[in-house]
């Protein structure tokens, strides 16, 4: 019957997207990524790390995920497709978050206990240049052309802007208390920093480096101070950001144009970070006390599953 | 003049650090130093009940150089520059002239490691601001409150109504209190009977512990311990918990496994209320944690970790009114704008009718950490930490 196939053709078309990916999440408290079948959402295999896996980055490629094991003082880089550790990375003092240059060759690992940013070059495996940052530094949000990398330290309560091709710090940022998230819009002009003890978003200018914005959340029902923002992440269209807060359980979703939170959607405990699926449907979140998985449906606004993995999982990424 | 003894080994570290601070990129870069007293009364004290924990020689100050460093290294990037001078009295009367030795040489801001007369005496002293780091004492946010003294740890009714929090949620309602005879015991206690009414627990026993310790280290002294608190305990009426008052750890463990009833210990041993404990791993503590081990080569206690909040506090005020005048960063602390994380999960903010600290108390074991409080459920107006010590309406305070 030419109707019904056409009809699962139509089915089946906007999930080809998150059918084919791949998910992957570092599990702090075990020592191991878990893999999961994005069609599926199943559990296929679990990687053996390096100490206290947190940050993970996927090589544009999407052959090696470097693996934050900061416990182990080096970023582990994964094989995606034998999904064997194939190669240590020196990474300075415990790394805890990474981002990876557009050229694909220099990692910005935050040192959270050494305040600075190590810069490996992750080819020849050495470290090109340390530069020191404030009190734990950890987010790490590299601007689309690769000109800026962006750095917060929690303890000092700055984002530092580091030019990638001086390697010095250009501009310093107060934001508020413990800033934990740095994320570029795709154009290139503004960056987003999320503070968790502060509980704001702070939108920054690229022209200027100052704060041209902050957005506030409350929750009927939660006590202000367990709503803390972390991980953030943009809709496929940069239309909307969705943000982690932690143990208020919930993803914000705030309107980039306005800047206003439109809605709050409940996910697993302690929301931590966030990926967005290759199609744009679903948005993945990592819940660290309830050790699941929360696959958000974007069109309907609503947790469609929740997928158990490893103990404390923290960072999640897609590859398509 | 009394004899100082300064940490001196520390006091030149200090100074090579400040001198090998690199430039910073912000505008205040000739602005001299923000530099921060820290006075400690240390009397020698008698061998401690157990030698699990000795008490450390340098509690305190580690965390304030420690701290020390956090702003140094946030000062680089605001063009700041911090100094910090450790003055350490072994007894009471040294402690007013090495006040005002600092005072004398410019220093405003104090971090105080003192008893509750002495921070009194401290604060009548012209132009100085002191940060409270040792004092629970209750009477200091009420009745003897001062404007130029800020508590940077909780107060006794904190924590007492922290565990009284727990135990209401547990429903663990009856409680045998056993306070020793030492004043900050009485104290405490005082701070217990207050938090037991206040949320809805009775205290069916309230007996004064008076036994003599020291012979928990004989041999067989196990049996004489057991005895004495299996007789302490008999014929109780029925309890949930046995809350103990033992602030200087004298006698506190000796009850616990060895009560007539089978009762959990809280209070000053046991499941105890604190700002601080070596267990504490949340909210990025763990960082903290290993950065003070780093350092100190030992664990973070709480005093420690006062001392680290207290630098920290300074530096945070320094950094957000761009100041390093002492009289600004004061100014500061006292705004509404002012807010300091210390890795509990919440900003931490001074109240305005009493200049404490408000924070998060951890209820720890002693390997665990068991709970936080406030609990969920115990609602306020405009902070949920307000529902620990005096709130507004409760307070004695005249002065702030």
């Amino acid at each position: 019957m030419p109707r019904i196939l056409t009809l699962l053709a139509l089915l089946a078309l906007p999930l080809a997207g998150a059918r084919a990916e791949t998910i992957m999440v570092s599990n702090e408290k075990d020592n191991s990524i878990t893999v999961l079948d994005g069609a599926t959402l199943k559990p296929v295999r679990t990687v053996k790390v390096g100490e206290r896996p947190r940050g993970i980055v996927l090589s544009q490629d999407g052959r090696f995920l470097y693996v934050c094991a900061g416990d182990s003082d080096r970023v582990d880089v994964v094989d995606t497709t034998s999904w064997k550790v194939v190669r240590h990375l020196p990474s300075g003092s415990d790394p805890e978050r990474a981002a990876l240059h557009p050229d694909g060759r220099r990692l910005y690992v935050a040192n959270e206990d050494d305040n600075l940013v190590t810069v490996v070059d992750v080819e020849r495996g050495v470290v090109l240049q340390e530069i020191p940052v404030g009190v734990e530094p950890e987010g790490m949000g590299l601007s689309p052309d690769g000109r800026y990398v962006v750095n917060t330290s929690e303890t000092t309560n700055m984002a530092h802007v580091i030019d990638t091709g001086s390697g010095k710090i250009i501009a310093n940022i107060l934001v508020g208390a413990r800033p934990r998230y740095a994320l570029w819009q795709p154009d290139g002009k503004r960056f987003w920093v999320s503070s968790e003890i502060g509980g704001t978003l702070s939108l920054i200018s690229a022209e200027d480096w100052k704060v041209v914005a902050q957005v506030g959340f409350s929750i009927p029902g939660v006590p202000r101070e367990a709503i803390q923002p972390v991980g953030m992440a943009f809709s496929r269209d940069a239309g909307k950001l969705f943000v982690a807060l932690g143990p208020a359980n919930r993803v914000a979703v705030v309107d980039v144009a306005t800047r206003e939170v439109q809605r709050m959607l409940l996910v697993g405990q302690r929301v931590w970070n966030l990926a967005l699926s290759a199609d744009g449907t679903r948005l993945y979140t990592t819940n660290g006390v309830s050790n699941d998985l929360s696959v958000l449906d974007i069109e309907a606004m609503r947790v469609t599953r929740s997928v158990p993995v490893g103990q404390s999982p923290w960072g999640v990424v897609v590859k398509p | 003049m009394a004899v100082l003894r300064p940490f001196g080994r520390r006091a030149l570290w200090a100074a090579a650090l400040l001198a090998a601070a690199p430039p910073g990129l912000g505008r205040a870069e000739e602005a001299p130093p923000l530099r921060i007293g820290y006075l400690a009364l240390k009397v020698p004290r008698p061998l401690p009940a157990s030698l699990v924990e000795p008490p450390p020689k340098d509690e305190g100050v580690q965390g304030a150089r420690l701290g020390l460093q956090d702003n140094a290294t946030t000062g680089r990037f605001t063009g700041q520059r911090f100094a910090l001078e450790e003055r350490r009295a072994e007894a009471a009367e040294e402690v007013m002239p090495a006040l005002r030795e600092m005072l004398g040489q410019g220093l405003r801001l104090v971090v105080a490691d003192l008893p509750a007369d002495l921070l009194l005496q401290a604060a009548a002293e012209p132009g100085a601001v002191l940060l409270n780091i040792g004092a629970p004492d209750d009477a200091l946010r009420n009745e003897s409150c001062r404007r130029n003294l800020f508590h940077v740890l909780p107060s006794r009714a904190m924590l007492t109504d922290a565990l009284a929090q727990y135990l209401a949620v547990k429903r663990w309602r009856t409680l045998f209190l056993a306070a020793g005879p030492g004043p900050g015991d009485q104290l405490y206690a005082e701070a217990m009977r207050r938090a037991a009414k206040k949320f809805g627990l009775r205290i069916v026993l309230d007996k004064p512990w008076t036994h003599d310790p020291g012979a928990q280290r004989t041999d067989t002294g196990h049996m004489s311990i057991a005895a004495e608190a299996a007789r302490f305990t008999q014929g109780a009426p029925a309890y949930d918990v046995l809350v103990v008052a033992d602030e200087a750890d004298d006698w506190g463990d000796s009850l616990a496994w060895r009560t007539t009833d089978p009762r959990p210990v809280a209070g000053t041993q046991g499941l105890t209320p604190t700002l601080w404990s070596p267990v504490h791993e949340q909210w990025g503590a763990t960082q903290l944690q290993r950065r003070f081990r780093a350092q100190a080569g030992r664990a973070m206690t709480p005093l420690d970790h006062a001392a680290w909040l207290a630098l920290r506090t300074i530096g945070e005020a320094a950094v957000r009114s761009h100041s390093t005048d002492p009289g600004a960063v004061a100014d500061y602390l006292r705004s509404p704008q002012f807010e300091v994380a210390g890795f509990k999960g919440a900003k931490l903010s001074f109240r305005d009718w009493d200049n404490q600290l408000r924070q998060p108390i951890l209820l720890a074991g002693p390997r665990s950490l068991v709970s936080v409080s406030p609990q969920p459920g115990f609602q306020h107006r405009t902070s949920e930490l307000d529902t620990l010590g005096a709130d507004r309406p409760e307070t004695q305070c005249r002065a702030s």
